[in-house]
């Protein structure tokens, strides 16, 4: 069973290969809608599948937060990109499987996906 | 709303919108008794007396961008339905408590779902506060409390990967061994 002493193996683990952050000039944001309405059109699970992708790739410039309710409800789960100079992207009626084909094509090779986002519904 | 853990996910960002700096997640199943309680609990700037009796309203909320608040409504109606009871108790300045019991045997109760995910979503996107998740089966319990995994952390970042994976692992693992323990004695 985890224990605590296995996070402090954990700890000196990283501790050992925690490099220097790049700075923060290619941050790169994903804010997934966690309000009562993203949460119930499966926010939850979307937020994970960008977690664990960007994890997987350990990539180091991607921050993954959470936002409230932006007013679109009804396109929920909706997810923005904000990448440093770049106009903000938004997703819409997203999935943990959309989430991954943004990590791959937008954060990891500059693409945005344009067929999930909003403009694209019409 | 599928899952009682999603709904714990919502009401729980009403804390952190209060400014709570610790947060308590207890879930509590009492399986002779036929109840499952949740609890939760903050330090955040809590409501008037006025305050918590609109807060049940679907038709009030503090935000600007639409004109219904739902979280609270939904998860009321989600106990309820199934026998239970609900209750908000609240201080200014002291904090909010929120308490729903279930009946799990009721047709109507969702299932509890994944709380392991809630908690980890909660703590992913709000490194800055602390929570603490205590499960509880039959009287058996163990918490999960991210002011211990600060301490030893001693600076790693708690919405670092690693760590939500193994606070992930950590809750699954210390639930099934509540339950394990429980049901030896």
């Amino acid at each position: 069973m985890k224990s605590l002493a296995e996070l402090q193996a954990l700890r000196d683990q990283m501790k050992a290969k925690v490099g220097i952050r790049e700075d923060d000039s290619d941050n790169i944001r994903v804010v997934v809608g966690m309000a009562t309405c993203g949460i119930a059109a499966g926010a939850r699970p979307v937020l994970a599948a960008f977690t664990e992708e960007v994890a997987k790739r350990n990539l180091q410039n991607v921050t993954v937060a959470q936002t409230g309710c932006i007013g679109i409800c009804q396109y929920e789960p909706v997810v923005e990109v904000f990448e440093p100079g770049k106009e903000k992207v938004t997703y819409v009626k997203m999935t943990p499987e959309k989430a991954v084909r943004i990590v791959s094509d937008h954060l990891v090779n500059g693409k945005p996906v344009a067929e999930f986002t909003k403009s694209a519904l019409k | 709303m599928q899952e009682l853990s999603l709904n714990v996910l919502d009401v729980a960002q009403n804390s952190v919108s209060a400014g709570a700096s610790l947060i308590e997640i207890g879930v509590a199943e009492d399986t002779a008794a036929d109840r499952l309680t949740i609890v939760i609990k903050d330090n955040g700037c809590g409501m008037t007396q006025e305050q918590v009796q609109r807060v049940i309203d679907p038709f009030y909320t503090t935000r600007t961008t639409r004109k219904v608040g739902l979280g609270v409504p939904l998860f009321k109606m989600a106990a309820e339905m199934t026998g239970g009871s609900f209750n908000i108790e609240s201080t200014p300045n002291v904090g909010t408590t929120v308490t729903a019991v279930f009946v799990p045997s009721h047709l109507d109760c969702m299932p509890l779902g994944d709380i392991a995910a809630t908690v980890c979503s909660l703590i992913q996107c709000n490194p800055d506060r602390d929570f603490c998740y205590t499960y509880s089966w039959n009287g058996s319990s163990f918490s999960a409390d991210t002011r211990q995994f600060r301490q030893v952390l001693e600076g790693i970042p708690l919405n670092s990967p690693e760590v939500i994976s193994f606070i992930s692992e950590f809750i699954e693992e210390n639930t099934c061994g509540v339950k394990a323990s429980a049901a030896n004695t």
